[in-house]
């Protein structure tokens, strides 16, 4: 068994939210309810969800841009989840995010060479001619040219700058990269080029990731393993071979069914969920699914919160589910 | 990982293209900024404008034929409120070619040098108020919380003044003159530049590149100086542009009533105010001061009004 990078335990991120005219806290948003997933070392580990499910907030704790409300995160067996200033310094070096809109997060006043130098700049990494030959280094790693640093980013396409996202967060020579849905936001053809830049680069630099995407093709792509998100839950979490081949849960049956099949005349098995996804601010009772859930039974399923359980299969396969998971199980349709 | 899919042929070395060939306009924001400032007539004759008053302010000694406080009693000739009198134009006597005002002294030279005095108290005044304004805004959008709660109801009270009634209360309290009438309309001004400041930076720091820079460890001080003010600046420079005009109205309109400049220092608003009853007798003594501030103020606002639309980031290309 390799070993483990990152584990989070029932890691929760509440919102406040305010009303009135005194801006009083009238409810709050768990925005992440309670998350408990490990991050093996060198591994890819896809975190799939609709928008809103969390994912972004679980990618954003996990690089403590912002602080769990409770649970705890332990980086190497260090417990981070609540390191603040320079006690998280140490910690910036080993862990990088990518951002989705590559319009967005590059400061358009500042040139390419010197926003990827950021890092070394904040860690006093080197003096200033070997800061320059490193971003050499690094613009020609991600595909890009040495000549490029002296440009602003306005120059580059989306692809381009998602590129300079990379080398940014890449030059601290990271272990963990949270990828926030790094490709979302780009044509689908530069989508493939940035996908294949990734995995190049983490074999090479042999980084772990954490790809966060809504979309499970993608995910399919590159993942080792594959975590889905449902309102602020992982639901089911496998391998994932097995996770295409073998979904458990309910909702992850119903998003790998939208993935369109670029064959017209093969018959498509389309389950479409009823209604919207709730309101995180008055989450259902029970399993967070059972509204929409096709499979739900009263006076468990909306009443009884299930659990991240083994499957039938074994414990490689986990899911959040009365019927499909743990002792209750029943096989799947 | 397997790499064997179709649409995994497409390799990134040879995909990415020349961005010289793609995008056509290199250099920093502010280079492009000015270069579509440039393309617009709007601005452009705004900033031909507030240059024509600059060079008009630094030559003064030059441009003017006599000194603005030297008084022509007793010469002949020169009498009292006397219109203008061009000899290009055949007027025989002594030339004044924006006459002569109350005081017998020659009107085109006190206008000439009251450009020395509403200018640079423009000038000034601005830039004491966009950095106050600037602190004031960034904090408050940048902490959040009590502190933002506390500076921006300072804010609103100051707002809650009509700004020219709260400016001749405050003058009258320091007492008239140049650096009171400055201080005044400073701080009457400010929580405009406070408030803007305050927006801009509340969107700018939900950005991703200042997540970005806090997640490769810089700390929240650095980023705000570093990526957030910088970037939250730019709505400051236009407004500041259109603010000197405003100040500009405000210290005229502060002299009108006698307590901006004191006499006999020239200044537009004071020298309007000096001569407003003969409007029907000596109505030159009201059209040149009118006219000058008119110029100046149309060309603040001009030049404002293209800095705006160059500055703009939804005209991106």
């Amino acid at each position: 068994m390799a070993e483990t990078l990152v584990e989070m335990s029932d890691l929760v991120k509440e919102f406040p939210v305010r009303g009135g005219i005194l801006q009083r806290q009238v409810a709050t948003v768990r925005a992440v309810d309670g998350v408990n997933l490990d991050i093996t070392k060198g591994e890819t580990l896809g975190l799939v969800g609709e928008s809103g499910c969390g994912k972004t907030t679980l990618g954003r704790m996990l690089t403590r841009l912002l602080e769990p409300t409770s649970g705890t995160i332990r980086f190497e067996g260090e417990d981070i989840t609540h390191l603040s200033g320079n006690e998280l310094k140490p910690f910036r070096r080993r862990v990088q995010i990518i951002f989705q809109d590559p319009y967005g997060s590059l400061d358009p006043r500042s040139q390419v060479g010197s926003a990827i130098a950021e890092g070394l700049r904040l860690h006093g990494i080197g003096d200033k001619d070997q800061r320059q030959e490193q971003v050499k280094e690094m613009l020609e790693l991600v595909g890009l040219r040495a000549s490029h640093a002296s440009r602003y980013p306005h120059e580059f396409s989306g692809g381009q700058r998602q590129r300079i996202g990379i080398a940014r967060a890449l030059i601290l020579k990271p272990d963990l990269v949270v990828a926030d849905e790094p490709v979302s936001a780009l044509d689908v053809s530069v989508q493939a080029q940035v996908l294949n830049l990734l995995t190049e680069l983490q074999a090479e630099l042999s980084l772990t990731l954490l790809f966060v995407a809504h979309n499970l093709a993608v995910v399919e792509h590159i993942s080792d393993r594959v975590a889905v998100m449902y309102l602020g839950r992982v639901v089911e979490i496998t391998d994932r071979d097995t996770l295409y081949r073998n979904p458990l849960h309910p909702y992850t049956e119903a998003l790998l069914s939208a993935i369109p099949i670029a064959d017209p005349d093969r018959p498509r098995n389309r389950r479409i969920l009823q209604g919207e996804i709730p309101s995180p601010l008055n989450p259902p009772p029970g399993c967070h699914f059972h509204p929409r859930c096709p499979i739900a039974r009263q006076g468990l399923c909306d009443v009884e919160d299930p659990h991240l359980m083994d499957s039938p299969q074994g414990p490689h396969h986990m899911a959040a589910c009365w019927l499909r998971a743990g002792d209750l199980a029943i096989a799947p349709a | 990982m397997t790499l064997g899919e179709a649409e995994m042929s497409l390799r990134p070395d040879v995909a990415v293209p020349d961005p010289e060939s793609l995008f056509e306009q290199p250099g920093s924001v502010w280079r492009i900024a000015a270069r579509r400032f440039f393309q617009r007539k709007v601005g452009i004759a705004g900033l031909i404008l507030v240059c024509f008053m600059i060079l008009v302010a630094i030559f003064a000694p030059l441009i003017a034929p006599y000194d603005p406080y030297q008084n022509f009693i007793g010469v002949e000739g020169a009498e009292r409120w006397a219109p203008p009198c061009i000899n290009a134009f055949g007027c025989e006597g002594p030339q004044h070619i924006f006459g002569l005002d109350g005081n017998v002294r020659d009107f085109f030279s006190r206008v000439v040098y009251a450009a020395r005095v509403s200018l640079p108290l423009g000038f000034t005044t601005v830039l004491i108020t966009i950095v106050i304004g600037t602190v004031i805004g960034a904090i408050a959008g940048y902490a959040g919380g009590w502190s933002d709660n506390v500076l921006m109801r300072i804010m609103d009270v100051v707002l809650g003044f009509p700004s020219l009634i709260l400016a001749i209360a405050i003058v009258f309290v320091l007492g008239p003159g140049l650096r009171n009438t400055l201080l005044a309309i400073a701080i009457v001004t400010i929580p405009q530049y406070a408030r803007v400041m305050r927006a801009s930076v509340l969107s700018v720091k939900e950005v991703d590149y200042v997540w970005a820079s806090r997640a490769l460890g810089a700390s929240p001080w650095k980023v705000l100086v570093t990526r957030v003010v910088p970037n939250a600046l730019t709505p400051l420079v236009v407004l500041g542009t259109l603010g000197i005009a405003t100040v500009i109205l405000e210290a005229a309109a502060l002299g009108f009533l006698g307590l901006g400049a004191v006499p006999p220092t020239p200044e537009w608003g004071s020298m309007l105010a000096a001569e407003r009853d003969r409007i029907f007798t000596a109505p030159h003594l009201m059209i040149f001061p009118g006219l000058a501030i008119m110029i100046t103020v149309l060309g603040f606002n001009l030049m404002g009004d293209g800095l705006r639309d160059a500055l703009d980031p939804t005209l991106n290309k």
